[in-house]
């Protein structure tokens, strides 16, 4: 490989919109210059930049091995030790123009659309799709039929029955290979075990001890949409994550989105399917709305996801993909879910309609961030999803 | 001006006298990246270099160690990659060799023995702990742990120990010290996010793509054979691939393989004809090259 270096920055790395003549260089005296870049610091993590005190004076101590003076030295010594992510460079150009030409940077909230109830008259055409299907699940037992029924057209009874059988499933749960090391019959060898036997023989090697890592649960991270779209499958599904929860409490995380985003976690923990889905009822103030998935996805990273959440997790997203927001916001988020994510699964109920493509914006702007695409409209698909999660 | 085989890191006098070291090492750096690395000595601070593949991250811990006249130290990082990998790892069979030649020897004091076996030699040092052993003021060794984003989670943990306070603590042995912190040039392709702790101890640049004359002057640097017309035609061609939104967009590696290719086949200009046998040096994957192929034309005279 040979290569050599690039041009810095998005923008070309054009410093203070003063240029170098003013701003940076009227403070001179040390305790001016911390005073001002405290400033600086708190107008770029009033932007979203994450300035904190450590690199703030990581950026001191830069400045210290620079000119003060010279205004492309100060750029640069923020730059670097304030800044952590190309979406931070244009932020914090942008910081250093306004800041050191004497304005106070504008801050500019972006301020939440107010929450439309807005409900899909998508309902699901009621009808036996499934029933003449393959004759071969027809022939089946009375069970065999009801797990491959599409949960929207269950009787109530057989809903019922349903909602049994998911409370019963089992290791809705993924795990992952831990630091720590057990004896095994194969793997790396022991040196531990091989010589304490050894010398336990008085010197003589008789077998080798091997070791393997152990395994450790991998977070479950369950995002379901209970907007009006999937409100069908929303009750199935949420009790699916309550399985989930029953199995790994520590490892499982729920959240529902719709018009909002809601943490629903503990609500589920509740040993009885009916009051955790009551309770859950009662914490979602947006049950049936429209669904803003890009935004809401956005507002689950940067709360939860990137502050460890999402982090070698197997993330479960359970939507139909319907987007009232900017796909291309909900692509690129799913993109950033990705990188950190071990394993991103996507389940959309519709996707065992016959015919089914996935010709929403949201859908088609998902799919190619998603691992695993699988249907999760009916108990038997519910169980393959608990099995993707498992291999994960 | 220091001549150019050796000299400590405290000599730079400012960025722009790096910028021209490595410069004499075939390597152009911009503003940034020279402010970046010479922060990054002086402050003895690693440097989190991210950027696209072929940018030139590697090649700058390369033009670097050999501009510091040091050897450059490299951990390439992959899933899975734990401790006796990175760190150090005990040497089990010499151990045990020991313990028979001892015994055969008919050394009794099993105490001593003992000691014997977790003695430095019996140590195998991996790249972490080999930075900092051979690192020292005057020669400092640069350390290159190659894309992180491809280790897992742990690893940074591990990294983050170590590049904290530049020391490794092994339990048989005590702790190791770096004599003078190691330069760190940590890089990663983006395919993941890189935990912020490991960010923040780290001073951070993004590298781009370069721009049409930078790119014209990296490659007339590195292949002067080059004839100057080929040189403008292959850097526009790269630059235009980059805006195709290909799977994998050509860096300046792919620039620098595709001018040495025509080089070698004794091209003076590059044409249709030439370029279609030599795709293969910059688009690695077939569909990018299909769809190169069909408009072969434009992107030769684009501009």
């Amino acid at each position: 490989m040979g290569g050599a270096s690039g041009r810095a920055g998005p923008s070309e790395p054009e410093p203070p919109g003063a240029g170098p003549s003013d701003g940076a260089e009227r403070r001179t005296s040390p305790r001016d210059v911390v005073a001002t870049m405290a400033g600086f610091a708190r107008t770029l993590r009033a932007a979203g930049v994450n300035a904190d005190p450590e690199r703030l004076q990581a950026m001191i101590a830069a400045l210290d091995r620079l000119d003060v003076e010279n205004a492309r030295d100060v750029y640069w010594a923020g730059r670097l030790t304030l800044c952590a992510d190309p979406a931070d460079l244009r932020r914090y150009d942008r910081c250093f123009a306004a800041y050191f030409s004497g304005e106070s940077a504008s801050v500019r909230r972006v301020s939440r659309p107010p929450v439309v109830a807005a409900r899909f008259a998508a309902r699901s055409e009621v009808g036996g799709q499934e029933r003449r299907g393959d004759p071969s699940v027809a022939a089946a037992s009375e069970a065999e039929v009801l797990r491959r029924r599409d949960v929207a057209r269950l009787s109530a009874a057989e809903r019922a029955e349903v909602r049994r059988l998911i409370a019963l499933l089992q290791d809705v749960s993924a795990r992952r290979r831990s630091r720590r090391f057990a004896p095994a019959h194969r793997g790396r060898l022991d040196p531990g075990r091989t010589v304490r036997s050894v010398l336990r023989r008085g010197g003589e090697v008789s077998r080798l001890h091997h070791r393997a890592h152990r395994t450790r649960p991998r977070r479950v991270v369950l995002l379901v949409d209970v907007s009006g779209s999937m409100s069908p499958y929303a009750d199935v599904l949420l009790r699916f994550a309550h399985a989930a929860v029953r199995c790994a409490p520590r490892s499982t995380e729920v959240f529902t989105v719709g018009t909002r985003l809601t943490r629903v976690t503990r609500e589920l923990r509740h040993r009885e399917p009916d009051a955790a889905i009551a309770a859950v009822s009662s914490a979602i103030p947006d049950w049936s709305g429209g669904t803003r998935l890009g935004e809401e996805l956005k507002e689950f990273l940067d709360r939860y996801g990137q502050r460890g959440m999402a982090r070698g997790a197997v993330v479960v997203v359970a939507s139909d993909g319907w987007e009232r927001g900017d796909a291309t916001l909900l692509g690129a988020q799913m993109a950033r879910l990705r990188r950190l994510a071990h394993r991103v699964v996507w389940a959309n109920p519709h996707k065992a309609r016959p015919g089914y493509e996935p010709l929403t914006a949201g859908m088609a702007a998902a799919l190619p961030h998603v691992d695993d695409f699988v249907a999760g409209h009916s108990l038997a698909a519910l169980e393959e999803l608990a099995g993707v999660i498992g291999d994960a | 001006m220091p001549n150019t085989a050796s000299f400590p890191a405290s000599d730079f006098a400012s960025p722009t006298a790096l910028s021209e070291a490595l410069d004499r090492h075939a390597y152009l750096a911009d503003e940034g990246l020279a402010t970046a690395c010479f922060l990054s000595l002086r402050m003895s601070r690693p440097l989190f270099l991210e950027g696209e593949a072929g940018v030139g991250k590697t090649e700058l811990a390369k033009t670097l160690a050999a501009v510091l006249d040091v050897p450059l130290i490299r951990l390439q990082c992959y899933e899975g990659l734990d401790a006796a990998q990175a760190l150090y790892d005990w040497d089990f069979p010499r151990q045990l060799l020991h313990l028979r030649a001892a015994e055969a020897a008919g050394v009794t004091d099993v105490q001593r023995l003992e000691s014997e076996l977790y003695d430095r030699r019996f140590l195998v040092a991996r790249p972490l702990l080999r930075a900092l052993e051979t690192s020292s003021a005057d020669r400092p060794s640069v350390l290159l742990v190659d894309e992180i984003d491809r280790a897992d989670d742990e690893f940074e943990a591990f990294l983050l120990e170590v590049l904290s306070d530049f020391t490794i603590s092994i339990p048989e042995l005590g702790t190791v010290r770096a004599e003078h912190p190691p330069v760190v040039i940590v890089t990663s392709n983006r395919t993941r996010e890189v935990h912020d702790a490991l960010k923040r101890r780290c001073l951070y640049h993004w590298l781009e793509h370069p721009a049409f004359d930078r790119e014209v002057a990296i490659i007339r640097r590195r292949l002067p054979e080059a004839s100057e017309r080929l040189v403008r035609q292959v850097a526009g061609a790269a630059a235009r691939l980059r805006g195709l939104d290909l799977l994998k967009t050509p860096g300046v590696a792919e620039s620098l393989d595709w001018t040495e290719a025509l080089v070698a086949l004794g091209a003076r200009d590059l044409d249709p004809d030439t370029a279609a046998v030599t795709l293969g040096a910059v688009l690695k994957y077939r569909e990018d090259t299909e769809r190169v192929v069909r408009g072969l034309d434009v992107l030769l005279n684009g501009s």
